[in-house]
């Protein structure tokens, strides 16, 4: 059968088999609670300054050390963790809506508007992304708003192609044109017959998305042109480790495992969802 | 002879298709750069009368879901002119066109692509209900049980989606979306040729009762011969996007008249009464970007002559209520 394999229960007991995926899930399940609840995870205060235990490998008291102005690594990565879920997460929902916008018109009515959104996207795709950030953070002020807002702005365009070719496809579909014969009208086909079943594709490009803007945001952090400290998040935590990287390898170590075990963790689950949702992609 | 050139019935009919092309673009020829069109459907009159079934037959290509659409103007023509229940719906379009089409409804060949998979089937069947306001929430998920009951459903069915059912529950489905805004006329495009033979009786049959209960008029597709005598009362037969022969379905059969129908009779032995000669149809049906010219069948017929490659014949009456193209009828 053709489209059977939706997002019913087939498809949870097929994302559950594959182990990576459930790895990858459990990943950032974990994370999710450390972002709820980070007292659970580290009892200090993540900018308290202590100038007596200036960089302090792991110990009892820092499980990961301290930085250079004392303050304790652990508790730093754990209340960075909601910084990169919130950039991911924004992001990726800016991304989405637009890119969603964009594609389905742009599929659906064809023609010149088509026309003019495709060329609007290529010449979106022409500046290299993260030089396109760049230029544009460097007129607004740095805040984490700001990052989320950008990166979502010059991260639709995909979505947007994604979309378009889905649409393109499901308006030729019979069910399309049952529903024009019914009377309905372009607003409910759109909403109702194509939106709905371009979500398995999205969701996957979304959960893919969101490991590129986690990486992003700590780029431009690790930069100092993104999160400010000092509001702990993992790139500017890595900035501060890559300047002691000689003797306290801890500062560098962990946040960077952190960005790591986090962006393979939504790889691996946006990949996983891709193989349940359809499984002829997957090539064993 | 008889009479004169067909000319469709347009008083008293449902539905009468009068002089309707239809083209399609192609990619440019690779050679000349030139746009090239694919003749769909190439001047075609026909007419189905209210509670009627005509049957519409011919080989794969020849343009019969082309036709079928645009009979219930899911398609526009290029030029022709249409005209369903007193009115010219050639042109017509927006809002007039949406409610228009409460009357006219279609049932699809493939049971998969026809249903949303993600829609429950009660919204499936209720979508007209819905969009015209006629019914909603309760009322709607009541009357469409009903409605799935009558088509052979279980009542349960509505709260369910479509992959959970096999190819003839989906296509009961289809037929009762089509019938849910109790239309005038509805287009069957191939409605039983994914179905398993066992199946499409059934399927058949329950179009036929429907059609008692409903009076509405059938405009069905079939490239099957056996299907279409079971099911039309008048029958069209089309090659390359124009009517060879088309006349009530009895005399049809019983004496097919048209080069054409008489190979297409004779490839189907049980079907003829008379023992028929066996004509074999031989060599391909030529590319609708490039029909023959003159009479489109003359590469594959029996009773060619010179003439045949150079003019067009017409469809006019060779006996009584009997339409034939062909010069030498
Ligand atoms: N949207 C389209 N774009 C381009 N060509 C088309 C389109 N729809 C139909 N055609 C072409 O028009 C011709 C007639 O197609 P149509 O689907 O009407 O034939 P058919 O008799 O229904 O065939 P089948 O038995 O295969 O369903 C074919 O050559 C087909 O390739
Ligand atoms: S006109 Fe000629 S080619 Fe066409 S059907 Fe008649 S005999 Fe055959
Ligand atoms: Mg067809």
């Amino acid at each position: 059968m053709k489209e059977s394999a939706g997002m019913g229960r087939g498809f949870a007991r097929r994302l559950l088999r594959n182990r990576l995926a459930a790895a990858g899930g459990a990943v950032i399940l974990f994370f999710f609670l450390v972002s709820a609840l980070p007292g659970l995870f580290s009892s200090h205060e993540p900018n308290r300054i202590d100038i007596v235990n200036i960089l302090r490998p792991p110990s009892a008291a820092h499980p990961l050390g301290t930085d250079d102005l004392g303050r304790d690594v652990l508790a730093r990565v754990v209340h960075g963790a909601r910084v990169s879920l919130k950039v991911g997460f924004v992001a990726v929902g800016i991304a989405t809506v637009l890119g969603l916008l964009v594609g389905l018109l742009s599929g659906f009515y064809g023609g010149w508007v088509d026309a003019v959104l495709m060329r609007f996207v290529d010449m979106m795709l022409c500046f290299p992304t993260f030089f396109l950030i760049l230029s544009v953070i460097a007129f607004l002020e740095p805040s984490i708003w700001n990052i989320m807002a950008v990166i979502g702005l010059t991260g639709w365009m995909g979505v947007a192609r994604l979309v378009r070719a889905e649409t393109l496809s499901l308006k030729e579909r019979d069910f399309v044109a049952a529903a024009r014969a019914q009377g309905a009208g372009d607003a409910r086909i759109i909403l109702r017959h194509v939106l709905p079943n371009t979500l398995a594709p999205i969701l996957v490009a979304a959960t893919l998305g969101v490991a590129g803007a986690i990486l992003t945001e700590s780029a431009l952090s690790f930069l100092g042109i993104g999160v400010q400290p000092p509001t702990p998040s993992w790139g500017n935590i890595l900035t501060a480790g890559k300047d002691n990287i000689e003797y306290a390898w801890w500062l560098s170590l962990f946040p960077g495992l952190a960005i790591l075990v986090t962006v393979l963790g939504y790889n691996l689950l946006g990949e996983g969802i891709r193989d349940a949702a359809d499984p002829r992609l997957k090539g064993r | 002879m008889t009479g004169g050139i067909y000319r469709p019935e347009t008083d008293g009919a449902l539905l009468a298709m009068v002089n309707v092309y239809k083209t399609f673009p192609v990619r440019k020829s690779f050679f000349s750069g030139e746009d090239l069109r694919v003749r769909a459907v190439d001047g075609v009159s026909l007419t189905v009368p209210p509670g009627k079934t005509l049957g519409l037959v011919g080989e794969s290509g020849c343009g019969k879901t082309t036709l079928a659409r645009i009979a219930i103007r899911l398609l526009a023509p290029d030029s022709g002119s249409i005209r369903f229940d007193g009115n010219d719906i050639t042109r017509m379009e927006g809002e007039v066109l949406r409610v228009t089409r409460r009357q006219m409804q279609i049932v699809f060949q493939d049971p998969y692509s026809s249903l949303n998979p993600r829609m429950k089937v009660r919204d499936i069947v209720g979508e007209g209900w819905l969009v015209h306001g006629l019914a909603r929430g309760k009322e709607l998920r009541e009357r469409a049980e009903r409605l799935l009951v009558r088509v052979g459903m279980p009542a349960e069915a509505g709260g369910k989606y479509p992959h959970e059912f096999s190819g003839g529950q989906r296509q009961r489905i289809g037929i009762a979306r089509a019938i849910a805004l109790s239309p005038k006329l509805v287009v069957a495009d191939e409605p039983v040729s994914a179905l398993d033979v066992s199946v499409q009786a059934q399927i058949l049959n329950l179009l036929k009762d429907l059609q008692e209960e409903y009076g509405m008029a059938y405009l069905f597709v079939s490239h099957d011969l056996r299907v279409i005598r079971h099911v039309s009362d008048a029958v069209a037969v089309m090659y390359l996007g124009k009517v060879m022969e088309t006349g009530p379905v009895e005399d049809l059969f019983r004496e097919p008249l048209h080069p054409y129908t008489r190979s297409l009779l004779s490839a189907v032995p049980m079907l003829g009464d008379a023992p028929s000669e066996r004509i074999v149809l031989s060599g391909e049906i030529p590319s609708p970007i490039a029909p023959p010219p003159g009479c489109r069948f003359h590469t594959r017929c029996f009773m060619a002559k010179k003439e045949c490659a150079e003019v067009c014949p017409l469809l006019r009456e060779v006996a009584s209520g009997r339409f034939a193209a062909c010069h030498f009828l």
